[in-house]
């Protein structure tokens, strides 16, 4: 009786382990592929780039031994690091809560019916559409101080008395490159609150009025709970996107010498390209990725965007 | 109400306004000090010089973009479909270590990567070439088309699938003529997104493709901007031509996009 016990008790155990392990095959052959490119493409490179910002790469890209952490010593002792972290902050934060801001009052507009609408819808996608270094390309041409047709208009409405050089000073050129960043976020993140505004329950919106509660009220206390979700993707996103945007400040503020309009992620450029220094481009990847990481983490904490569920 | 409409569709046209009408202008005037709004003379000829000018050789840069954007888009169908169709219909060990896998890739752009993937690349060969720039731009649309395309097949409830089994569908039949009916809105917005986004691509293919002929339009029309001279008029005559496919593509979809995104990312 006691053996036959002993024997019986393992026994589903070890059947739900191979229960499991059948699972685990029989889903392989649909996510192998998937798999396959994001170990290649995704952490073997990200990987690599961990070994590179350890090691000593010469200009040409000959390894020419273990640096240790010196890299990481030359990155940090880099006196503009300072200034790009401080950028950096400026730049996501500013960002980002510019165009959710924006976005919910373009959201709630575009959502109610008038003549035309599609039209307009329409014309709000096509910074999306559009490639993001061509746009930044055009807002450098027409901010241009002498030929630049964006100044010649600011003149002729009375804004300026003669072209202002937007472009040429780091802080006026970090400034536009902002505003350029939120016009190009903002169909993105209008469209996914557009999306959420679907959701809203109509009747409860009608209740509410009914009951006499303003539309400021009614936006606070209906409506915004129900987009809680929508704001929560569209901010992450954004978070991400913004962080990692090359091509507004590369073609705004490229030009510029020196390192004061760069955040991490444009002097990554800047060193692989200009500087040809691979090893500290990789320790300042690395230093960027943790904070991603981190302003990440923060967010879902603070926010806590998956709270209902 | 209409009106107020009128403003905000002129503030976000008035960018790619200023390209469409600079791209009609003569050089010397595109240069002219003051800017005119109009150009003096149109110059509809630009966008015949544009293809053979000594800064970059265009035609192979729409192919280049056409070449990586089809099948980066393909490579992302190719991969994510069945990972999203699985994970949404089957429960297994690992599942979520997976999706969590899979939002991490989000996470990780090419920006943050293209010291490590120029290296990788120069290592094994395929540096400057179209199939690095398509791995990348599949490995790197993953996650969302994954992500949307997930949430659509999740929503396909199991009695229906049940039922159409009980009448006798086989696993494909029932794919075929009830999942994907169901599920092909999300899709086609998976397949927009990533569409857009390797059209658009532009930090990879500055790193990984060092040879013009290479390069996508993205990277083409930096070479027109130069420190002394630059051809403005090429410049936006090439924009347009990038754009136009892009915006025609979303008008097609404007009304699945609300849908897509509804039902995708927010619920």
């Amino acid at each position: 009786m006691t053996t036959n016990h002993r024997m019986e008790v393992p026994a589903p155990a070890i059947s739900a382990r191979r229960q499991a392990r059948r699972d685990l095959v029989a889903a392989l052959p649909w996510l192998s592929p998937a798999l396959t490119l994001i170990v290649t493409i995704v952490l073997f490179p990200a990987g690599y780039l961990l070994w590179t910002s350890t090691r000593d790469v010469s200009p040409v890209g000959v390894d020419r031994g273990s640096a240790g952490f010196d890299n990481y010593a030359t990155l940090f002792d880099s006196p503009a690091l300072g200034r790009v972290l401080l950028n950096t902050a400026i730049w996501v934060v500013g960002v980002v809560l510019v165009t959710l801001l924006v976005s919910m009052a373009l959201a709630q507009f575009l959502d109610k019916a008038f003549p035309g609408r599609r039209l307009v819808r329409l014309a709000v996608i096509v910074p999306w559409a559009a490639s993001v270094v061509m746009t930044a390309t055009v807002f450098y041409y027409g901010l241009d101080p002498y030929y630049g047709v964006m100044n010649q208009f600011l003149v002729d409405v009375g804004i300026l008395d003669t072209g202002f050089g937007f472009t040429r000073q780091p802080v006026p050129a970090f400034l536009v490159a902002m505003a350029v960043a939120v016009f190009v976020s903002l169909p993105f993140t209008t469209y996914t609150i557009l999306a959420g505004l679907q959701m809203v329950p109509r009747e409860v919106v009608e209740a509410a009025a009914v009951d006499g509660a303003g539309s400021v009220r009614t936006y606070w206390s209906v409506v915004l709970p129900v987009l809680r979700p929508a704001i929560a993707v569209a901010v992450l996103i954004n978070i991400i996107n913004v962080f990692n945007s090359l091509p507004i400040l590369r073609t705004l503020t490229g030009s510029i010498p020196g390192y004061d309009a760069d955040t991490t992620t444009t002097l990554i450029f800047k060193y692989i390209q200009q500087d040809r220094q691979i090893e500290t481009a990789s320790a300042l990847s690395v230093v960027n990725f943790v904070i991603v990481l981190a302003v990440i983490g923060i967010y879902l904490r603070v926010v806590r965007p998956m709270r209902d569920e | 109400m209409a009106l107020a409409g009128a403003v905000v569709a002129l503030f976000f046209l008035a960018p790619y306004l200023v390209m469409l009408i600079g791209s009609f202008k003569r050089h010397s005037e595109i240069l002219r000090i003051p800017a005119t709004y109009l150009p003096t003379e149109w110059v509809p000829s630009n966008y015949a010089s544009m293809w053979s000018t000594p800064e970059t050789p265009l035609a192979y840069n729409l192919v280049s973009t056409i070449v990586i954007s089809a099948c980066g888009t393909l490579l992302v169908l190719v991969v994510a479909m069945p990972a999203a169709y699985y994970t949404a219909k089957h429960r297994f060990p690992g599942r979520l270590a997976f999706l969590l896998l899979v939002l991490v890739t989000q996470m990780l752009q090419p920006t943050v990567l293209a010291a490590g993937l120029f290296r990788q690349f120069l290592a094994i060969g395929i540096d400057d070439t179209w199939l690095a720039m398509i791995l990348v731009n599949g490995a790197f649309n993953l996650s969302f088309a994954v992500w949307i395309m997930h949430s659509f097949f999740a929503g396909v409830p199991k009695e229906i699938d049940e039922a159409a089994m009980i009448d006798g569908a086989s696993t494909l039949q029932t794919l075929r003529r009830v999942t994907l009916p169901v599920v092909w809105p999300g899709i086609v917005t998976a397949i927009i997104f990533t569409f857009v986004a390797c059209w658009n691509e532009f930090a990879a293919s500055l790193v990984i493709l060092t040879t013009a002929e290479n390069q996508p339009l993205t990277v083409a029309i930096t070479k027109f901007v130069g420190q002394y001279d630059s051809a403005w008029q090429y410049v936006f005559g090439v924009s347009i031509v990038g754009i136009v496919p892009v915006i025609i593509l979303f008008a097609m979809v404007e009304k699945r996009l609300v849908a897509g995104l509804t039902a995708g990312a927010v619920k």
